[in-house]
């Protein structure tokens, strides 16, 4: 609690005690009732003497109808139609209720902020052989920091000594934790588990992730969704329209009685149009709406789903349509061996034999060659290499003659090869001039890739489509492993607009589309999809710039969470709007019939806001969505 | 040009009356408030002096909102 709040707090307890204390007291008339007007004004200034004042200053300043005076005015006319309790209470009660907003808001943006709490406090500098803190901001580009175990890395850098292991949940949500070594980048927010590391920053503070993520985060809930337009929208008209009911309410019925000749009961009615103002307030939406949006992008940026904005969330929530990038997205963008065939000498003898030939080459083909021989490479085993280009290799390993290649090199060379009805990149190897199989190398599926096109069905989403630069063959089989609905193969970068802009032109008006790219040359796709999601995002600051939606770390299966989080927040959110509007009315339309008094209004009200509240911290807890 | 001010202010509908009252000062393009981070957000316009019109979106602000407080200075 704040000072203001212990202040508040106080107050409300001197003056409960003063009501109390007074109901139980009989109160003579004395003084033509001068004492008990006198007695009850106190807990009443006490409790209400801010209200007061701020609805004059409101008044002076030209804003007529907010909340303030609206409480002044019913209470005030309660005091004055001799009700002196009721107008007591219904202060008493509306700054409970002010109370507990201002104490449940607060907590809840402790608590919130406290999940993101990645921000690094100090930097460990060597001065003169002893360990200094500094402040992150101080360091300069290049200079060599110490973080030791417990403590949360400050800059972006590259490990020059020492090797550890990081927990970068905080980050990306991912528990396991990763580990470095000299020459590693490291990434800042990350904490250091095990080993002292020397780090050489590679960046300034403001620049390093951790700032990016925090400045991206906190910045979120100033883009506001349509849901919160519209309670501005709708809290600027309401206030008004109340005002005119109520005065309407004073003065139609008892007009009428006193025209049908009847007694116009005039107290009775403008009792009810105060009630009527007092039940009016729409605290309750205006606050949990934002708080919900809050909550759920705190809840996602704890599991390594960063959303850029409420208006985001929102259209998030609304995805039906899910547009992949195959590679980087699907597959791991990294190629390498799945399958060895016909091959008449032992694998291992062939991939060495591959990798040897290849070991010239800095193509990924080859990269991913001598990845899966997994031995030393001896180049000098290695002689009259000759590249081929678009056909392969032929060169001497250990005076052999070894070509690798694809079936143009295998024609060229006059060997009989056998085809292969694996998907992939086909390397038919020949040794001494015979054809010694074939060598089959892909790009591997993620292994949640599956399991990520099923929940999202799940989830709701209609359609899922997959873009690819990738032959036909295995976009085909790819689409079919996974279960995609569609795919596009074959694509040039530009394509992947058009396709879709196509995509967005022909889905039902009311169902968003999703772009999922890994962030890398696909910005334009991300821009202009309805929502951009860009995957392992973490230390690439080009994806975190173009996307609305960023995912952490690389696993498909987050895409189908960040939706289940924006369709539970935005549940919320409707829950509260409906519930907050509909109790609202109805309270309305019981104090104007006269069924619940003064009393009752106002709890309905203190009431309503304190469940919408709670309801909206809820979008805080998706860990088991 | 955007800058960022720290603001403090009770409840929600105070916060988005200041934000009303920030968009319609002389030199703002557009203002947001952020309730939650208790941050406002205002984008000047060209050639406006920051200064001179957070003094004037502060007495606006001050007007809709008599318990509001921004830390511009």
């Amino acid at each position: 609690m704040n000072k203001k709040q212990k202040r508040m707090l106080v107050r409300i307890i001197i003056s409960s005690v003063f009501m109390v204390v007074l109901s139980q007291l009989k109160i003579e008339d004395i003084w033509g009732g001068w004492l008990r007007f006198g007695l009850y004004m106190v807990p009443y200034i006490i409790m209400g003497y801010d209200i007061l004042r701020k609805a004059v200053k409101g008044i002076i300043n030209g804003q007529v109808f907010d909340e303030n005076f609206l409480m002044a005015v019913a209470t005030i006319g309660a005091i004055g139609l001799g009700e002196y309790s009721e107008g007591v209470a219904v202060m008493l009660f509306y700054q409970i209720g002010e109370f507990f907003q201002s104490y449940a808001v607060g907590k809840s943006r402790r608590n919130i902020s406290q999940l993101m709490d990645i921000r690094p406090d100090y930097a460990n500098i060597e001065v003169d052989g002893k360990l200094t803190q500094v402040d992150p901001d101080e360091v300069e580009v290049g200079t060599i920091i110490i973080v030791q175990p417990g403590e949360k890395v400050p800059i972006d850098g590259i490990v020059r000594e020492g090797t550890s292991s990081l927990n970068t949940a905080a980050l990306t949500g991912e528990s396991l934790p990763r580990d470095v070594t000299v020459g590693d980048e490291i990434v800042s927010g990350a904490i250091n588990m095990t080993g002292v590391l020397k780090i050489e920053t590679t960046k300034e503070f403001g620049e390093s992730t951790v700032s990016k993520i925090l400045d991206l985060v906190e910045n979120a809930s100033s883009r506001k969704s349509k849901s919160e337009d519209f309670i501005t929208k709708f809290a600027r008209i309401y206030t008004p329209a109340v005002c005119c009911g109520a005065v309407a309410l004073a003065l139609i019925p008892p007009a009428a009685q006193f025209i049908m000749g009847n007694d116009p009961q005039w107290t009775l009615w403008i009792y009810r149009a105060l009630t009527f103002l007092v039940a009016s307030c729409p605290c309750a939406l205006v606050i949990s709406i934002p708080l919900s949006f809050f909550a759920g992008i705190g809840g996602a940026s704890q599991q390594g789903v960063l959303v850029k904005g409420s208006n985001y969330l929102e259209a998030l929530s609304q995805v039906k349509y899910v547009v992949f990038d195959k590679t980087g997205t699907l597959t791991r963008g990294v190629f390498e061996v799945t399958g060895i065939h016909h091959s008449p000498m032992e694998e291992e003898k062939l991939l060495e034999y591959a990798a040897l030939a290849e070991s010239a080459s800095s193509h990924p083909i080859s990269k991913s060659l001598r990845a899966a021989y997994g031995g030393e490479i001896d180049r000098s085993r290695v002689t009259d290499i000759q590249e081929i280009s678009g056909n392969g290799v032929i060169a001497k390993v250990d005076g052999i003659e070894v070509a690798a290649g694809n079936d143009k090199l295998m024609k060229r060379l006059n060997i009989e090869y056998t085809d292969c009805h694996s998907v992939g990149t086909i390397i038919h190897m020949a040794v001494d001039g015979k054809y010694a199989g074939h060598i089959v190398i892909s790009d591997v599926l993620k292994e949640t890739a599956k399991q990520t096109m099923a929940e999202l069905k799940k989830a709701g989403v209609t359609k899922t489509v997959m873009l690819t630069g990738d032959t036909e063959r295995v976009a085909a089989y790819v689409a079919k492993d996974l279960g995609i609905d569609q795919y596009y193969s074959e694509l040039l970068p530009g394509d992947k607009v058009d396709k879709v802009e196509e995509l967005l032109e022909t889905k039902p008006a009311k169902a968003k589309l999703a772009f999922v790219g890994d962030g890398i040359n696909d910005a334009p796709v991300l821009s202009r999809a309805d929502v951009g999601i860009a995957m392992g995002a973490l230390g690439s600051d080009a994806a975190i710039e173009a996307a609305d939606v960023v995912l952490m770390d690389d696993d498909p299966l987050k895409i189908s969470k960040a939706i289940k989080i924006s369709r539970k927040c935005l549940g919320i959110v409707y829950q509260n709007i409906y519930f907050a509007i509909g109790v609202k009315l109805l309270t309305l339309v019981l104090v104007a019939t006269g069924t619940v008094g003064m009393w009752m209004a106002i709890f309905a009200d203190v009431g309503v806001m304190v469940l919408a509240v709670i309801n909206a911290i809820r979008a805080l807890f998706v860990k088991k969505l | 040009m955007k800058k960022t001010y720290k603001i403090d202010v009770d409840c929600a509908n105070c916060a988005s009356k200041m934000e009303q009252a920030a968009k319609n000062t002389q030199g703002v393009k557009d203002a947001t408030v952020n309730f939650m981070t208790l941050k406002m957000i205002v984008d000047f316009d060209e050639g406006a002096e920051p200064k001179a019109v957070m003094d004037q979106v502060y007495k606006n602000c001050k007007k809709v909102e008599d318990e509001c407080e921004i830390f511009y200075k």
